[in-house]
């Protein structure tokens, strides 16, 4: 396997690590917010660095140069490969703009110290392709959401149901795969519990109720930050894909259909900001979704592509709302709120975010959307057609939030509810990769498309040079076996 | 070769002019650094200028050369070529100069800069200056975009730019409620033309591989082309783009946003509701008038709703108070006559004479400097009407027009009810929402109580506001 030149990957999961021994031990919480501004910059720096490292090599996987980590827990324990090698920098900015763009009013109930282990826990889990390892990460991730619902008194019987449900659905199915590792095909007992554990963790209908409960009860960075990466779909590539039959992965696209539309549905007549933001992220997610189990090489291109606007464009509006929470309170969407006049910078990149994650012209989602849509009407027309109405459901929705939050009276504040200079910054940095992806998309498609095509070989859907698998072969490699 | 040259030049400056425009007012609103008014007007009409005299040389080059249609390709934005693999997609860049665009592009320079010019008085220390150019600026990026649209991407692109900017500017005054709904039924009813435009999009994608105006259209100049589609596949295609230009011209049955647009700043109106917007639906079906010719069915449904647009647009301007309502619907009839003459005048028997092709085009033309000139007008219309009386020393006539009724006093009331009500369209779409909203909210309601029993708690946060005011209201 091809090496990185430096321990980007090691390094980028044990600072953020190195940070939580640090921080935790911090009483003050302006020290704290500080110090974890410097570990999660530092975990960017080094994710970035590994990105830039692995482009230069040409390859579909490489590994750290010196693995410490390696040499305490065994070999191969963490790689990059075409599809995580964009996510690591992206789940490591996403952590250090929420830290970035936390105010003085939220430090006290924003913990960061765990902020920065649940970071290391997930930047190990999106380098991690060993099915055993990888599960047991998933599962760590889970906690830090339960523990922070716990400290709050909170209710937690939602998310401890729906994420024991993913858990014992990953291990059941994997256990399944690991008895069968001598067979080519495998049964439905291994195939059905991981798909179920990826509908689980991603919150497709009928399992979505714990997403709108968590950003119902926790603290709204935390919940961000736990749904934001696509966590599920990660799982669902790494775990699904490589052994799901067609049909199988077909069912589990017209469920993420029937959600990406109900949930855009649902967003219209949303009266609490938290609850509609939640409902606009299912249904972002499972469009996702959809275009991971379409598997053509477009309709997986968009899908990638989609991911990570996804992840910039709807983190970058979560952020927004968070902002107007922190001044603002709770915000009911059933008046308006007139705030235009005193955040006019955070209503522009409200709307802009907004607008990139339905994939407005110009923005970074509407290369990803249009290949989305391209690929699911080549596969099946119907899926193109549905795509676009949950997209255009989003869309007025969106706007609606928009002239909810910042229209329609005049609000009346004392002081000044501008924009600080971190939460600026964070905004800024948002709306400039947001823009730049959409006015210049050929190198993150190229870069998904060569993702897309790996995932495909390792699928047996495409031929390689090392491995020549024919369409029959194919076929019978994914036909399923009870 | 070197007339080329000069195209792609002056095709970049026709483009470049007004992104540069939403660029610099974009990053100073971005980075909190606006600009004064005295600039910002400069540099819109600076803009305007400069794509107005550069389409000028383009039409005049064309005529030196001698040429009735000029591609000026920009290459691929994005492109995936795997011939290993077969896979192909690309979104390629490239506008046209023809006997459609460049008048349409005239037109929207021509207009925006006059306009612009008059908003720079019109919207003097109004708060939103800045807002208001910003969206105007992005407007003008969307007409050129969508005027000299070489491909069915680059015209969704523009499409986009006029939707988003039209919704903004009608909820302008957004310190009142008013507007902000209106706003948001406008911007409602864009999305739903957007996703039949990105359907029509995706379907030729499928058809014919890209969206190419060429492949599908066939590479004469308009409007002489030949669509390579079969009859069957032209009339869906063609359905889909209808519906399109249904919503954006406001034709039946989307025409009730038409009224309420009339909330914005009255320079915006004039340009996007008399002039230019209104027709970018009319523009579409002109543009790809070879998909009408190869459908008869298609040709008969486009004059029906034209029709149909008239005469609802011809008896609701009868019985508005406002003049700006009168002029919106004034103007809505005209859209539906030229849409009907889009859909007629293919559906004319033998070989009509060429000049017909241009009729629509020459009617949208026309329409659109004489409403824009009614539109910004309109604010004075009680101050011209005074100087009128002043100068003839005496009230002007206010005797309605009369004659010999032949439609019986029912007949009339339910004439009058129909035109009142703008055709019951808005009721018709209102209560398919109401439908809608209700549905939805079942299935909230019985998520709401899936929870509550999952969880064990009665009440969330959530619920602790009024639920019966939610925000779809507005729709409505």
């Amino acid at each position: 396997m091809s090496q990185l030149h430096f321990s980007w990957l090691e390094l980028g999961i044990l600072i953020p690590l190195a940070g939580w021994l640090v921080v935790g031990r911090l009483r003050d919480a302006v020290v704290a917010r500080h110090w974890c501004l410097v570990f999660t910059g530092a975990a960017l720096v080094c994710t970035f660095a590994e990105w830039q490292d692995f482009q230069t090599l040409k390859t579909f996987e490489a590994e750290d140069r010196w693995q410490p980590l390696a040499q305490l827990f065994g070999p191969d324990l963490f790689v990059v490969d075409e599809l995580s090698a964009p996510l690591l920098p992206h789940v490591a900015l996403l952590f250090f703009l929420t830290t970035l763009a936390t105010l003085r009013t939220k430090i006290r109930r924003f913990s960061f110290s765990w902020t920065l282990l649940s970071e290391a826990i997930l930047l190990a889990t999106f380098s991690c392709k060993e099915p055993w390892l990888l599960i047991a990460l998933l599962a760590l991730g889970t906690l830090r959401p339960y523990w922070e619902l716990r400290a709050r008194g909170k209710p937690t019987r939602v998310y401890t149901l729906h994420m024991g449900l993913y858990v014992a659905l990953l291990v059941f199915g994997q256990a399944f795969v690991s008895l069968e590792d001598d067979q080519r095909v495998h049964t439905l007992w291994a195939i059905v519990p991981l798909m179920a554990a990826v509908l689980v963790r991603s919150g497709i209908v009928p399992f979505h109720c714990w997403v709108t409960e968590l950003f119902e009860h926790a603290t709204f960075g935390t919940a961000l930050l736990y749904v934001a990466p696509l966590t599920g779909a990660y799982a669902a590539m790494r775990l699904v894909l490589p052994i799901a039959p067609d049909w199988v992965l077909r069912g589990l696209g017209l469920i993420s259909l029937v959600t990406a539309v109900y949930a855009a549905a649902l967003t219209l007549i949303q009266t609490d900001a938290r609850r509609f933001f939640a409902l606009l992220f299912l249904s972002h997610s499972a469009l996702v979704l959809v275009g991971l189990e379409i598997v053509t090489p477009i309709g997986l291109t968009g899908a990638l592509c989609l991911w990570l606007s996804v992840g910039l464009s709807l983190g970058g509006f979560g952020l927004m709302l968070r902002a107007l929470e922190s001044r603002h309170g709770r915000i009911s969407l059933v008046e308006f709120q007139g705030l235009y006049e005193h955040m006019p910078i955070l209503a522009i990149c409200f709307i802009i975010t907004g607008l990139a994650s339905v994939g407005f012209p110009g923005t970074s989602g509407f290369i990803g959307t249009e290949l989305l849509v391209d690929g699911a009407v080549a596969a099946y027309p119907y899926t193109g057609v549905a795509v676009v109405i949950a997209a255009a459901l989003n869309g007025i929705a969106l706007v609606q939030t928009y002239f909810r939050l910042f229209t329609g009276t005049q609000y009346a504040s004392m002081i000044s509810l501008r924009l600080g200079g971190r939460e600026r910054a964070a905004v800024l940095t948002l709306m400039a990769l947001i823009l730049l992806g959409g006015l210049a998309p050929q190198f993150s498609v190229s870069g998904r498309y060569h993702a897309a095509l790996a995932l495909l070989k390792q699928r047996g859907v495409l031929s390689n040079n090392t491995e020549h698998v024919s369409a029959s072969e194919a076929e019978s490699l994914v036909s399923p076996e009870m | 070769m070197a007339s080329q040259s000069i195209f792609y030049g002056l095709a970049l400056i026709v483009v470049g002019a007004p992104m540069l425009l939403v660029a610099v007012l974009g990053i100073s609103s971005l980075v909190d650094r606006r600009l004064n008014e005295d600039t910002i007007s400069r540099s819109m009409l600076a803009t305007t200028w400069i794509g107005l005299v550069a389409s000028l040389a383009i039409l005049a080059v064309m005529l030196v050369v001698d040429t009735r249609r000029v591609a000026v390709p920009f290459g691929n934005w994005v492109a995936i070529a795997d011939s290993q693999h077969h896979v192909h997609y690309h979104m390629f860049l490239k506008v046209e100069f023809d006997r459609l665009s460049i008048p349409f592009l005239i037109l929207s320079f021509l207009l925006c800069g006059t306009i612009g010019s008059f908003a720079g008085k019109y919207m003097h220390r109004e708060p939103g200056f800045n807002r208001f150019y910003m969206l105007y600026a992005i407007f003008l990026l969307g007409m050129v975009t969508t005027s000299i649209a070489g491909t069915i991407e680059t015209l969704f692109t523009g499409w986009e730019l006029v939707g988003l900017s039209s919704a903004l500017l009608v909820a302008f005054f957004h310190e009142r409620p008013a507007p902000v709904r209106n706003g948001l039924r406008v911007w409602t009813v864009y999305r739903i033309s957007d996703a039949a435009l990105l359907m029509a999009a995706v379907a030729l994608h499928h058809l014919k591989g890209e969206g190419n105006f060429d492949v599908f259209l066939g590479d004469a100049p308009w409007p002489e082309g030949h669509t390579l589609l079969t009859s069957s596949q032209a009339f869906w295609v063609g359905m889909l783009l209808l519906a399109a230009a249904a919503g954006k011209s406001a034709l039946v049955p989307f025409s009730g946003w038409l009224p309420r647009a009339m909330e914005g700043p009255t320079p915006s109106s004039a340009v996007f509701y008399g002039a230019l917007s209104v027709h970018l639906g009319a523009f579409l079906l002109l543009r790809v008038s070879p998909l009408l010719e190869a459908s008869p069915a298609l040709c008969i449904v486009v004059l029906l709703i034209g029709l149909a647009t008239a005469l609802v647009g011809t008896l609701s301007a009868r019985v508005q108070t406002d003049i700006k309502s009168a002029l919106s619907f004034a103007s809505l009839t005209q859209v539906g006559i030229i849409v009907a003459e889009i859909g007629g005048l293919r559906l004319l028997p033998g070989h009509s004479p060429e000049w017909v092709s241009y009729v629509p085009l020459v009617h949208i033309l026309g329409h659109g400097c004489l409403r824009t000139l009614q539109f910004v007008r309109a604010p004075s219309l009680l101050l011209d009407y005074k100087e009128l009386e002043n100068a003839i020393g005496g009230r002007l006539s206010t005797a309605q027009a009369s004659g010999p009724r032949r439609l019986s006093d029912g007949l009339w009331l339910w004439l009058y009810r129909f035109a009142f009500d703008r055709g019951y369209l808005d009721v018709l779409l209102d209560r398919c929402a109401a439908a809608v909203r209700s549905a939805l909210r079942r299935c909230d309601a019985w998520e709401h109580r899936w929870i509550s029993f999952l969880s064990g708690e009665e009440l969330r946060r959530s619920e602790q506001v009024d639920h019966m005011a939610a925000p779809i209201e507005e729709l409505t």
